[in-house]
């Protein structure tokens, strides 16, 4: 066997127990809410004597983030991991740092873990930038002598020369971010574990913050990486695992996994492929979510293959237990390698989907979708406009858009990019008879 | 075989559900550096944005004095210990009583207050709410300052006993920590505790003698009164600052010690036992 693996983990799972609200009727009796009361005080009262959990809720259902992970990485490997938004990644990682136990099976590891689950964690905003970095730096894992000799180099990376003692609290976010990353980017652990923390800063700095990454991978440590970036994916990690449903499905290449992965998610709804995402019929833990989203043509029939430059609505159900005036629908639109290429977003001012609490919908009608064909990752989200998201849900399902019928959208000789642009060419007429060759032929 | 491939050189660790941590007090030995800024943290943010910032250290306790001397003292006539003036011995049983009091609500609330530390970075947990109790213990520091101005201002010397005061610092420490670890972790699974806090505190300077001298407790009751682990670390602390005639009652001491222990002992142990899932609960 390989002496060089630095981490096995065996049969790993997680469980967790999660309760459920009763179907809440409309018109309740005092006496029902008298012995529901009743019932739940004397469950928890009976939960605390033996020292369990209370959850709230009158049904409980047993959960498993994660289960049967078994894997090995070996000293130096990159390893990304993908998968989409429950699929377990974050409970994997936070397993693997020691942050929480498993429910099941084994990890053994070899070595100094840091992880980087969050940039500036425990930073407090009373401190100044430079009370912080050594905060940070302790709470990250690196000892005063080793913050004290980085300390320069950490000031540098973070532009924050002239702002060292003022307050952390006085900070643009980006100074924050820049801050709290460089910090972090100073770790010198024989295993890196990172959640997606790269999806902070403007672009110049996440570039700087990808040529750290690499660098510190390039120094033979080992590290373990959790993105929905696919380009920085395969641009940094040597293998891939990709976890579906808390187990995994692919453990192999980037490439492979990357392959694995949009092939999961294109075929997860084969049934109705007009239907991207449906969970109407589950009971949601969070008070706001998207439930289902569907393709539709103008006339409100289910649309399934999308010409370039066809028109489509998507239609976006969303269920909340509350009005949200200001809540806002988000759809957005990547390649299969992951770069966005367009995000719409409502406007509370002109559309209030949540104005009550239920079920209700809004549609995004795009009249001409001018993309090249090919297969392309949708994902919605619903957020409290400006202020946060509130419900995430990544690369719900694939659009496949399909080469166009009408003349008037030409194409290259060698189709490249995503996108199509209205456009023409002015210049020299072709002869009628044949093509002009170049110059030197 | 894999046991071998694995745990050839180096230290290898392994995560199992319920597995004991084989170096638990190496392992926050290791972590001391943590401990430390933490400590400062919580010690440098306190009294950040007050205007009269370490003010409050004084004020609050030569307040407490003040009205604690003319209610026991004046208007319930009750005796001091000996020879020593009515403030002092107040003040003596202040000290450990506000010692107590800070460490028990300091670190009561302090793994809810980091919950983000909890749920994104592993480290031994003991850390927060121990280092919570620095606070307390730089308060505690600037009393005992005030009351060695407030001995000269009444001419009162202490006696050789003052030297033996640092062991009963460090009981008064241990006594607070016990229920503060219990409570703290208690707090995490369910949050009524911190609804107790402010009771214990509130009752606790009533039921302890910190007004009055124990001695004033009617003797059939003073061994029960001992049940009570603070009564024990305050009649030691008078013991030790006031000198001459506070007499410590020896049965209802080491029943005092007694209780400290076990309540440290049930404390570190349930602490121990939960930390694991706080991640999961907080």
């Amino acid at each position: 066997m390989d002496a060089d693996i630095v981490i096995r983990a065996e049969g790993l799972g997680k469980r967790y127990v999660i309760g459920h609200q009763a179907e809440t009727e409309r018109y309740l009796v005092l006496r029902d809410v008298v012995t529901r009361t009743a019932q739940s005080a004397w469950r928890k009262t009976a939960d605390m004597l033996h020292g369990r959990v209370i959850v709230s809720g009158s049904s409980f259902e047993e959960f498993w983030a994660l289960k049967d992970v078994s894997f090995e990485v070996k000293r130096g490997d990159v390893l990304g991991i993908i998968g989409r938004n429950g699929a377990g990644k974050s409970t994997l990682l936070k397993i693997l740092s020691r942050i929480t136990e498993p429910s099941e099976g084994r990890v053994s590891i070899k070595g100094r873990v840091a992880s980087l689950l969050e940039v500036g964690t425990g930073f407090h905003p009373e401190l100044t930038g430079r009370e912080n970095i050594y905060l940070n730096g302790a709470i990250l894992g690196m000892t005063r002598a080793e913050i004290k000799r980085k300390f320069d180099e950490i000031v540098a990376f973070a532009e924050v020369e002239r702002f060292l003692d003022t307050p952390v609290k006085r900070y643009s976010s980006g100074m924050h971010v820049r801050l709290a990353f460089a910090v972090a980017a100073h770790l010198e652990p024989e295993i890196l574990v990172v959640d997606e923390v790269l999806a902070v800063g403007d672009v110049e700095f996440q570039k700087k913050c990808l040529g750290k990454m690499d660098e510190v991978a390039g120094q033979g440590r080992t590290v373990l990486f959790v993105s929905h970036n696919m380009q920085t994916l395969s641009a940094l990690c040597s293998r891939g695992l990709v976890l579906s449903e808390g187990k995994v499905i692919a453990d192999s290449s980037m490439e492979a996994a990357i392959t694995a992965y949009t092939v999961q998610v294109a075929t997860q709804n084969s049934s109705a492929p007009h239907i991207l995402y449906d969970s109407t019929g589950v009971k949601s833990i969070s008070d706001s979510s998207v439930v289902r989203v569907e393709m539709l043509d103008h006339e409100m029939a289910p649309k399934i293959a999308l010409p370039s430059c066809g028109s489509v609505i998507f239609r976006i159900w969303i269920r909340s237990r509350s009005a949200l005036p200001q809540g806002s629908v988000i759809l957005s639109i990547r390649t299969a390698s992951g770069m966005t290429l367009a995000k719409f977003e409502t406007n509370p001012r002109r559309i209030q989907p949540l104005k009550q609490a239920g079920d209700h919908y809004v549609d995004c009608c795009i009249d001409s979708l001018s993309l090249m064909p090919g297969q392309y990752f949708v994902s919605v989200g619903l957020a409290h406009y400006g202020v946060r998201l509130i419900d995430w849900k990544m690369d719900i399902g694939t659009v496949l858009v399909a080469e166009s019928s009408d003349p008037r959208i030409e194409m290259s000789g060698y189709p490249e990019g995503p996108l199509v642009v209205q456009h023409r060419w002015v210049g020299e007429p072709a002869p009628q008879t044949h093509l002009v060759a170049g110059p030197g032929c | 075989m894999s046991e071998n491939t694995l745990s050839d050189h180096q230290h290898v660790l392994i995560l199992e559900p319920g597995r004991a941590e084989r170096h638990y007090w190496r392992d926050i030995w290791a972590y001391r550096e943590l401990f430390a800024i933490l400590a400062w943290r919580d010690v440098a943010v306190r009294y950040k944005q007050t205007v009269i910032g370490v003010a409050w250290a004084v004020i609050r306790p030569f307040l407490t004095m003040v009205v604690f001397t003319v209610v026991f003292s004046r208007l319930a006539n009750l005796p001091s210990d000996g020879m020593a003036p009515y403030a002092i011995m107040v003040f003596a049983g202040m000290l450990p009583w506000f010692l107590f009091s800070t460490i028990l609500s300091e670190a009561s609330g302090s793994l809810v207050g980091n919950a983000n530390l909890i749920g994104k970075v592993y480290f031994p947990r003991i850390i927060i709410p121990s280092s919570s109790a620095v606070v307390a213990l730089v308060d505690f520091a600037i009393n005992i300052a005030m009351l060695f101005v407030l001995m000269a201002w009444y001419g009162f010397a202490p006696t050789w006993r003052l030297a033996l005061l640092p062991a009963f610092v460090v009981l008064a420490v241990l006594a607070s920590l016990g229920p503060a670890l219990l409570i703290t972790a208690l707090n995490v699974k369910y949050r009524d505790f911190r609804f107790i806090i402010p009771f214990i505190v509130q009752f606790g300077l009533y039921a302890s003698p910190v007004g009055f001298s124990s001695a004033v407790v009617p003797s059939a009751w003073r061994f029960w009164y001992s049940l009570n682990p603070i009564v024990g670390v305050i009649d030691g602390f008078r013991w030790c600052l006031l000198g001459g005639e506070s007499a410590l009652y020896i049965p209802g001491f080491f029943l005092s010690l007694i209780v400290v222990g076990l309540l440290l002992w049930l404390g570190v142990s349930y602490f121990r036992r939960t930390e694991r899932s706080f991640a999961d609960l907080i």
